[in-house]
């Protein structure tokens, strides 16, 4: 099962395709790594995946619907690279707020503090955040309303190394329970944590494929030797 | 969800005492300040003080809510709220519904000063004139909301402030009546905000015209809604 399906998306920004005519899946209850350069358009997919992207063309299918359709906003949650919260709010009133937006019980707001092990933290106001407490602030957000797919824009971007192990280490609790995850990242030593890899370069898919298989037809042992391999053949 | 989103800018503000302080002390410093300007001719205070009670909240509101919708767009928690299961109207008119509560504080205070210790002397009811301070301060607000999508920082925002709210000051009638003006700029004011909630005011003020304060009310709330689903419309699901 698959809970994206992308089909010759077309998207123009600024008179630029940035996504010329893309074709993929995200497979359901998985880790899947988007992946490359910066500029490649990450965020462009992601954000129409999410339904937030004016689109030029071709259709985009999000857990059996069209996406962005109003039956889907509680089913899909989003976490841009801008901490997208309130920071003159303390994290607990941030948290109320959107779990009233969602129509979710109080107790959401304790679970997905815990899940990104910000308890301590839930009455100091935001604006106090360093940067890692910011994401995470951001991605306990999304977690609010317990969502099917959660689509996470460079997560790990600033965060120390336990961090991010920590949060590696959620990703695959929230897939292992069912959940799908998109999550983008240009740290090529993060793909190996993902089930399945997307590499993209200007717009066009290089790769759609588990990091062993990326490795055997590549023959390179390091996952950032082989998208530039696969950067040269293309 | 209307009443959390008000709560929640609440709170906002709350947290930002100095704007508060700012809110809700500058109007009454600013009558005071008009009443001893005219110090010897009072009957221009009581003119023109009655309506500025009810003018204050339109201006201030304008400039908030721009900036404040500009935030919202700019730090991508607008994003966030349209990716999620909130109608528009519910995040407009929880906005409201939070300046409304100030600017029917900073109404009352404002009168306060002027009716109490300064002395303003009007004919009409002050509780209609701080009632019309309130429906100005919605109306402000919708307007800011409005063109706070053509700002894309806050420098452009406050510029708005001298660009859509001084010309309507001047040309409204609290400065001089619309029948002494040019001709051209008469027709003008006819079909600008202002003027109607000015009108209203003035009326008000003088009392004994309620057909004709209900009618400018009436013109204040349609151009608010009006303003309203115009901004609305720049709320957008999908940007580019």
């Amino acid at each position: 099962m698959d809970a994206v399906e992308v089909d010759r998306l077309r998207v123009v920004r600024g008179g630029k395709a940035v996504l010329p005519a893309i074709t993929l899946t995200v497979e359901s209850g998985a880790v899947t790594g988007l992946l490359g350069p910066s500029g490649s358009g990450k965020t462009t997919l992601m954000r129409a995946i999410v339904g937030v992207q004016r689109v030029h063309g071709g259709t985009v299918r999000v857990l059996g619907a069209d996406a962005g359709s109003p039956p889907l906003r509680r089913r899909v949650a989003y976490v841009t690279q801008a901490p997208s919260v309130y920071t003159d709010l303390t994290l607990l009133e941030n948290l109320a707020y959107f779990a009233h937006v969602l129509d979710v019980p109080e107790q959401r707001v304790e679970q997905a503090l815990d899940v990104v092990g910000l308890s301590p933290l839930r009455n100091r106001v935001v604006r106090t955040f360093s940067g890692g407490e910011l994401s995470r602030a951001s991605l306990a957000t999304a977690l609010l309303g317990d969502p099917e797919l959660l689509v996470l824009d460079e997560p790990t971007v600033g965060l120390d190394p336990v961090l991010r192990r920590d949060l590696w280490r959620t990703f695959r609790e929230l897939a292992e329970a069912g959940r799908t995850l998109l999550v983008s990242s240009h740290v090529m030593d993060e793909a190996d944590r993902c089930d399945r890899l997307l590499l993209l370069r200007d717009g066009m898919l290089l790769a759609d494929e588990t990091p062993a298989s990326l490795r055997a037809r590549t023959g390179c042992d390091r996952l950032d030797a082989a998208f530039l391999a696969l950067v040269a053949a293309a | 969800m209307t009443l959390a989103t008000a709560e929640r800018v609440l709170r906002q503000l709350r947290r930002d005492p100095r704007t508060l302080a700012l809110v809700f002390l500058v109007p009454p410093l600013l009558i005071t300040l008009f009443r001893y300007v005219f110090d010897s001719r009072p009957a221009i205070f009581d003119r023109v003080g009655g309506p500025m009670v009810g003018i204050f909240p339109f201006s201030l509101m304008f400039v908030i809510t721009s900036i404040a919708m500009l935030r919202e767009r700019t730090s991508g928690t607008l994003e966030r709220l349209m990716s999620m299961p909130l109608a528009k109207l519910d995040l407009l008119v929880g906005y409201g519904l939070a300046f409304a509560a100030v600017a029917a504080i900073q109404a009352s205070v404002t009168a306060g000063v002027a009716f109490g210790l300064l002395g303003l002397d009007v004919n009409g009811p002050v509780w209609v004139v701080v009632l019309l301070a309130i429906a100005n301060a919605v109306l402000g607000m919708s307007l800011g909301l409005f063109v706070s999508a053509f700002a894309r920082t806050e420098f452009q925002a406050v510029q708005f402030m001298p660009a859509v709210v001084f010309p309507q000051l001047l040309l409204c009638g609290l400065i001089q009546p619309r029948t002494d003006m040019a001709h051209p700029l008469r027709v003008i004011s006819y079909a600008l905000p202002l003027t109607w909630a000015f009108d209203a005011l003035d009326h008000a003020v003088k009392g004994g015209a309620g057909g004709v304060v209900a009618r400018d009310a009436a013109i204040v709330l349609g151009i608010t809604a009006a303003a309203l689903a115009a901004g609305a419309t720049t709320l957008r699901r999908r940007t580019a």
